[in-house]
């Protein structure tokens, strides 16, 4: 089976520092993979690079076997990677309709539509006219997910959404991602809360110092092996 | 006392000249935070490509509007796309430089095409047909359409901005530049249909200037800075805030030079300075930066 996604040895750089040393990493069709580790590991860097907002090889990131290392984010989102960045960076001079209606200026086939978007997260259906950035974190947080699954895309890279929300609003947010995954998608989930991750991921992958310190099915990984590759402790 | 009523309303009108200038400016900063310090001399060269159009073909210059407009439209794009969109970065110097020479690059080269003379552009009788608004005060037909020229021009500005898709993605490219990408649409395209618009207005505001002022080469930097203390007086952000900032320069000056024809200019910078001083934000603010 054609992967997804897969990166080969993909580096990124910001000027002369170097982010990312040779990341190795597989998405296939369906599946949802965690991504953590500490402040720093390149978690964001990683994301930035596959939407190419960073730029890269162009061999190093293929996307349904094509490559599209160093295209430009715009373009990708045809091709179907859609993220939800960190921080959410939602427009706050649109209300929250025009937030998601703005998700939908690449509109690709799938089941998401404003419609959808509402019934997934009720709330926003009441608050849609309201300036985005003036709803609680966690409302917010369901403005930047449901912007990015209206081009209907085949990928979804979500950056740290649990960043700052209460832990009943991250549950609230995640009760999300079996529609999500229903409708088709793939997740990626960079994420701090590793328990959370666990719960949700097929698999992990854990960064370090922009490398890989370790991979494997989420199910069959131990508080100890994460521990290690977080840390780079050795036991 | 109809004196000095007539010297407000006759400040007044030229307000929406003010504000034409301004408002093609007040579009690109509020993009892509761009100050153009060439935006009076595209002005200036809208005028004059006019009166080219007027001396080789003879036509009415409000004719020459529907050649000019999207000329300079077209101009402003690939200024944008080719030029303006390399400066553009995290250090404000290198748009400032670039269009500081442009500035100048295009007063000498409308220099060398048309000598240092003044000019004006032959409107006929719609320059001195006037209605009466009182016994004993008279406005001029064409500084009043131009004044609600303004006002229809910022009317449909504001309907783009915020009744159209298009729209809603030139404000979200305001508030972030590389998010919009995410969403599939090329900020440096955005970038380029903003600076278009902005040539747009320089253009109608040119052609429209050249028929009620006479304009040289060297007149540009004026008309940028009578459009920057519109915007100021106005709010940054807000368009008719502009529209009423230019009008109050208008007045100031209209009061200046009726005290002393010498002080015209100067009682604008003036009225400009007070303002600053009491609002710094300008009369009606409305970004947050």
């Amino acid at each position: 089976m054609t992967p997804l996604l897969q990166t080969t040895g993909l580096t990124a750089f910001y000027g002369d520092f170097q982010a990312l040393f040779g990341i190795d990493l597989v998405v296939q069709p369906g599946e949802v993979i965690g991504l953590i580790g500490a402040n720093g590991a390149g978690k964001t860097t990683f994301l930035r690079t596959v939407t190419g907002l960073l730029p890269a090889a162009p061999g190093a990131i293929t996307f349904n076997g094509q490559p599209i290392g160093g295209a430009r984010a715009e373009s990708l989102v045809k091709l179907g990677i859609a993220m939800v960045p960190e921080g959410r960076k939602l427009f706050p001079s649109l209300s929250v309709e025009e937030n998601l209606a703005l998700g939908a200026t690449v509109k690709r086939a799938g089941p998401w539509t404003l419609q959808k978007i509402f019934e997934l997260f009720p709330i926003l259906q009441e608050r849609r006219k309201s300036p985005a950035t003036k709803l609680s974190g966690g409302q917010q947080q369901m403005v930047a997910i449901g912007r990015a699954l209206m081009s209907n895309p085949a990928l979804l890279l979500c950056d740290e959404i649990s960043l700052g929300l209460a832990p009943i609003v991250i549950a609230d947010v995640y009760r999300a991602l079996p529609s999500i995954r229903a409708a088709g998608a793939s997740v990626v989930v960079v994420e701090q809360d590793i328990a959370m991750v666990m719960r949700v991921a097929d698999r992990l992958y854990c960064l370090r110092e922009g490398r890989v310190a370790l991979e494997g099915a989420a199910a069959a990984m131990n508080r100890h092996d994460i521990g290690n590759a977080y840390f780079g402790a050795v036991a | 006392m109809i004196s000095w009523l007539d010297i407000i309303v006759q400040g007044l009108l030229v307000g929406g000249f003010y504000a034409l200038f301004a408002t093609g400016l007040s579009l690109i900063f509020g993009v892509m935070r761009l100050v153009n310090l060439a935006h009076g001399d595209f002005i200036i060269l809208a005028a004059f490509l006019a009166l080219a159009i007027v001396q080789q073909t003879g036509l009415h210059p409000l004719l020459c509007l529907l050649v000019i407009i999207p000329v300079m439209g077209g101009l402003g794009y690939v200024l944008q796309r080719f030029i303006l969109n390399r400066t553009l970065g995290r250090d404000i110097l290198p748009p400032l430089l670039v269009t500081f020479g442009l500035s100048i690059i295009i007063q000498n080269g409308l220099l060398l095409a048309f000598s240092a003379d003044s000019e004006e552009l032959p409107m006929g009788s719609l320059t001195v047909a006037s209605v009466q608004l009182l016994p004993g005060l008279n406005v001029g037909i064409y500084p009043l359409a131009v004044l609600v020229t303004a006002a229809a021009v910022i009317f449909g500005l504001q309907m783009f901005l915020y009744k159209t898709p298009l729209g809603a993605a030139l404000r979200a490219t305001s508030d972030d530049s590389t998010t919009i990408r995410l969403m599939g649409i090329d900020n440096r395209h955005i970038f380029g249909l903003a600076t278009a618009l902005s040539f747009a207005v320089a253009g109608l505001a040119g052609v429209l200037m050249g028929g009620y002022t006479n304009f040289s080469p060297a007149a540009g930097p004026a008309n940028l800075l009578f459009g920057f203390e519109a915007i100021i007086i106005g709010g940054l952000g807000n368009l008719w805030g502009t529209l009423v900032g230019g009008m109050i320069l208008g007045v100031a000056q209209a009061v200046g030079a009726e005290i002393n024809p010498g002080y015209q200019v100067l009682a604008g910078h003036v009225a400009f300075f007070a303002i600053l001083l009491t609002a710094p934000r300008g009369l009606f603010p409305r970004m947050a930066d």
